[in-house]
């Protein structure tokens, strides 16, 4: 057993579904007990997918456990290809179906389904979300794949993209308009939005796109042996990557060609003469560790700043990253313990952070500035905008996204040292900023209490017709007010003290707060 | 004149019930540590379970990220399902290397998970174990939070069940008011009956251990939540007996609920107005300016909470809504009937779930608003329905007079804002 708190990654079955979820005309049976549904919610609310994930649970439950599970899983996949009407299934265990042994593999392949039956074996208590989706593509490709002519333009796949990949749907994007640009079509993208019918064509291509390793290497690695395909090996994040990368197609696609750097500004934005104080800035990578090591490269050689800890969360990914770490003359740090990442980053004390979710909490806890470069992400991080990573565009991205916390570290610095003054004072926030920037909550009173009667919650004095001498709250109701959460309170308290003066009440009882909360109720 | 009136056209207590099986579209009951480790302040929830426990407690915990949050997964391993013998050593040294980490902990719960459950680790006898050894500083209790045998805030129930047992026995004549509210809540409650002049009143759970309080003959209890079944019988072997009343949601609702009490303590009319009048009043004002965009529209229910049947209560008799569907993932006649008692017959009442069928049923009916989980929510919206999700109700203060108008507003709120949207071309 080991003590876990938060986990980078899921369980592999989770990785499935990134894959079904990503996919179209595939469903995926899941046996799998009451609860396991949660996962849905990944996809509907961080990803804000307006669909739900094409799988189907079996639900058992106690009761159940016995022989009749068995029989609850073939419903489940009759029912399935009936609605559903798929081109292909997959059907795996999550990990307490794993423990009752009922084989959905073997069971749905005697069903007699009329489609391909693609059973995953999946060892829960083993291997995790990122081996999950690769394992479940590589079985897709393995068994849909069809021999045939490579196109007559030159062709590639892109592997790898999945439902909730990293900037997965602008980095496709990105890279199929950079290949377009050097006169290499797409073939097929797997398996973000690819049907099976679509995995069927991938060997018509000349060569593959791996643009995430984590979770399209043994896909990529079987076509190569299997149909002939090279593929790439280099990430085209940042600048440097991405023209490495082109060289690469060149050399994959046998011809010359010729890279439009026309929209790519990050060169000149790191080297004009405001960027100079980022120069030798500290940073700390987390993360998966294709996306730490691209970024490595980023940080130092296009930001100048100096690396001073490398890691990954994922073992897969252990050895090119150490290799790596070796040359940055940094100790690499692999681990999927946030608490060790935690302790690493307070040894290390950098400047920035640049890691997952988890890194912005643990800097959030630090007072250490963060950019998210690598799943698993937040909702946040699933952005409406167009931001991809990758490309020269994507390059354009991440010089905004790796000096903006940095800008308002910058800022906070200020503040801090300028506490006393006027114009500087705690709650005054960042000047670009229309929200006010919160106070750390170090104790259980966030109310801001200390601040003088006189000042609102944010700090402004009160307008003279507002700041009625004789309103007064009376203490319990100061302390009522104090229940309601820090981020509401501030219009609570206002609204109490509008509706006061209206009323020309001039001592606010817990009565008056519960008077006004009834007169505001929306 | 406290007591609410019947529907005219009969309740829902003898409708019959759509009893489905099928895929359930439901947490299962760890999700309950969520808000249960915020009320309890000493107490420290381990699962044992795997890495997909791990992930829908950070998943169902979301932004709520602490430092040092109370709750964690000793996540089973290769080696772990090879042995039995071990797994009681492992879930020794765990807890060890757990409570010299967290040395402020008092109460530390073993939570059983589907694969604890299926591989059948007795963690009952862990507890015992473990209990005998951390006494007098630490407490060791164990409940399932399982999918396999809990549905979302079931897990509460089968927390709290577990405790019963362990508190001490008292004689004291006593109201015992059971289930996790936000403090402002609890506080907003204990003034009420208080005020009424019922002074001995606890609560379970406290929010530590050494305020908890007992339980013997003379104790009666309130629920305060309607997914207490398990506590609600393991309170009554103890001797203690139930006082059945509406939810207190609405200002019926806390009416009933405050009138149940009040009644079985020897509270006057007289004074039960003088305390109840104006929250009344106000509960009422509130509910009928936050519900003005619910009148004569229709809801329907998907099943999560097992809130559903008194919050049906509350928004068609309060603030005129037309239930379709009431699903509710279990439904407890001794706990529920009061409130099916009061909601009007007319209403499809459906226990258990399954998933393609209902929502099949959904999209027939096409309410005015669907309530259902994060899972459906998006969804839906996306085929045009109006859809509040039902996990918020879970954390937000609802219960109550104070609340009866934010109550109303978490339902009238998304119907306002599909109103406000235009996202059309102008022409």
């Amino acid at each position: 057993m080991k003590l876990t708190v938060w986990t980078y990654e899921g369980p592999p079955h989770v990785g499935a579904m990134r894959v079904a979820t990503a996919m179209k005309g595939l469903h995926y049976v899941l046996h799998a007990p009451q609860g396991d549904t949660y996962a849905d919610l990944l996809f509907t609310m961080i990803e804000r997918r307006n669909h739900r994930p094409p799988v189907s649970y079996t639900t058992f439950q106690a009761r159940d456990l016995g022989a009749d599970t068995a029989n609850l899983f073939k419903t489940a996949c009759k029912e399935a290809v009936e609605r559903f009407d798929p081109q292909a299934i997959i059907v795996g265990a999550s990990c307490t179906a794993e423990l009752i042994q009922d084989d959905p593999g073997g069971m749905a392949e005697t069903m007699d389904l009329g489609i391909p039956v693609i059973p995953l074996e999946l060892p829960s208590y083993q291997r995790k979300e990122n081996f999950g989706a690769d394992e479940t593509l590589f079985q897709i490709v393995r068994t849909l794949a069809q021999p045939q002519e490579r196109t007559s333009r030159i062709s590639c796949n892109i592997l790898g993209p999945t439902a909730l990949g990293f900037r997965a749907r602008d980095n496709v994007e990105e890279i199929t308009g950079l290949l377009s640009e050097l006169g290499v079509q797409v073939n097929v993208v797997a398996p973000l939005n690819a049907t099976p019918a679509d995995i069927a064509r991938l060997p018509a291509a000349h060569f593959n796109v791996l643009l995430y390793p984590e979770t399209g290497e043994a896909a990529a690695r079987w076509l190569e042996k299997t149909h002939d395909q090279s593929y790439t090996s280099v990430l085209p994040i940042g600048v440097g990557g991405t023209r490495d990368f082109i060289a690469e197609i060149a050399r994959l696609s046998g011809k010359p060609v010729a890279r439009d750097e026309s929209r790519l500004r990050l060169p000149w934005w790191s080297s004009s003469v405001d960027s100079t104080y980022l120069t030798g800035k500290r940073v700390f990578l987390f993360g998966d560790g294709s996306h730490v090591m691209a970024m490595a490269r980023v940080a130092r050689d296009e930001m100048g700043f100096e690396v001073v800890g490398m890691g990954c969360y994922n073992r897969e990914m252990a050895r090119p990253l150490r290799a790596m770490a070796k040359d940055y003359g940094v100790a690499p740090l692999i681990t999927d313990d946030y608490l060790e990442v935690e302790a690493a980053i307070e040894a290390a004390a950098p400047e920035m952070i640049l890691g997952t979710q988890m890194e912005r909490h643990i800097g959030k806890r630090l007072g250490i500035p963060c950019a998210v470069i690598s799943a698993p992400v937040h909702v946040q991080d699933f952005p409406a905008r167009y931001s991809p990573v990758m490309g020269f565009e994507g390059a354009n991205v991440l010089f905004d996204t790796l000096i903006h916390p940095l800008v308002m570290g910058l800022e906070e610095h200020l503040l801090a040292m300028f506490r006393e003054d006027f114009e500087f004072h705690d709650a005054a926030g960042p000047s670009h900023h229309g929200a006010k920037a919160q106070a750390r909550v170090d104790s259980a009173d966030a109310s801001g209490g200390s601040l003088p009667a006189k000042m609102k919650d944010n700090g402004v004095p009160l307008p003279d017709a507002v700041t009625d001498e004789n309103v007064v709250w009376l203490s319990d109701a100061e302390r009522e007010l104090k229940k309601i959460p820090f981020f509401v309170r501030g219009k609570a308290r206002r609204n109490t003290e509008t509706f006061a003066i209206e009323k020309g009440i001039n001592q606010i009882s817990v009565e008056t707060l519960y008077e006004a909360k009834a007169h505001y109720a929306r | 004149m406290n007591a609410p009136l019947a529907p005219a056209n009969g309740g829902c207590r003898t409708a019959p019930v759509l009893k489905e099986r099928g895929q359930r579209e439901v947490f299962c009951g760890l999700t309950g540590i969520i808000w249960l480790h915020r009320k309890m302040q000493d107490a420290f929830f381990l699962v044992v379970g795997s890495r997909t426990c791990a992930h829908l407690l950070q998943s169902a915990a979301g932004v709520m990220i602490f430092a040092e949050p109370r709750f964690g997964t000793a996540i089973l391993e290769e080696t772990d399902l090879a042995g039995m013998a071990d797994a009681q050593v492992e879930i020794d040294r765990v807890v060890e290397q757990l409570l010299a980490r967290r040395p402020d902990i008092r109460q530390l719960f073993l939570v059983g998970s589907c694969p604890s459950e299926v591989i059948k680790i007795d963690l009952h006898k862990a507890a015992e174990r473990l209990s005998a050894k951390h006494a007098p500083h630490v407490r060791i209790l164990n409940y399932s939070g399982s999918g396999i045998e809990t549905t979302f805030t079931e897990g509460e129930d089968a927390a709290l069940a577990c405790m019963v047992p362990v508190l001490p026995e008292t004689d004291a004549r006593q109201l015992l008011v059971v289930g996790a509210l936000p403090d402002v809540v609890e506080d907003q409650m204990l003034g009420l009956l208080k005020a009424m002049g019922i002074e001995t009143v606890t609560c379970l759970p406290a929010q530590r251990i050494d305020g908890e309080t007992g339980v013997g003959p003379n104790t009666v209890f309130a629920l305060a939540q309607p997914f207490l079944g398990e506590t609600h019988a393991a309170l009554e072997r103890r001797g203690a007996r139930h006082l059945p009343a509406p939810m207190p949601f609405g200002d019926e609702g806390t009416t009933a609920w405050l009138h149940a009490i009040a009644t079985e303590f020897g509270v006057s009319e007289e004074v039960f107005a003088a305390v109840t009048d104006a929250p009344r009043a106000r509960a009422r004002k509130a509910i009928a300016q936050a519900s003005e965009h619910l009148r004569g529209k229709s809801i329907f229910f998907f099943p999560d909470s097992q809130l559903e049947i008194p919050l049906a209560r509350f928004l068609t008799r309060e603030c005129g809504m037309t239930a379709i569907e009431v699903g509710s993932p279990y439904i407890h006649d001794a706990i529920h009937g009061p409130d099916l008692d009061l909601l009007p017959a007319g209403p499809q009442i459906s226990e258990g779930q399954d998933v393609e069928k209902q929502l099949d049923r959904a999209r027939a009916a096409r309410a005015d608003l669907t309530v259902c989980g994060l899972g459906l929510a998006n969804p839906l919206e996306a085929e045009g329905l109006a859809t509040k999700w039902a996990i918020e109700l879970v954390f937000t203060p609802v219960h109550f007079y104070e609340q009866a108008g934010d109550l109303a507003g978490l339902f009238s709120r998304p119907l306002r804002r599909k109103s406000l949207l235009k996202l059309e071309a102008a022409e």
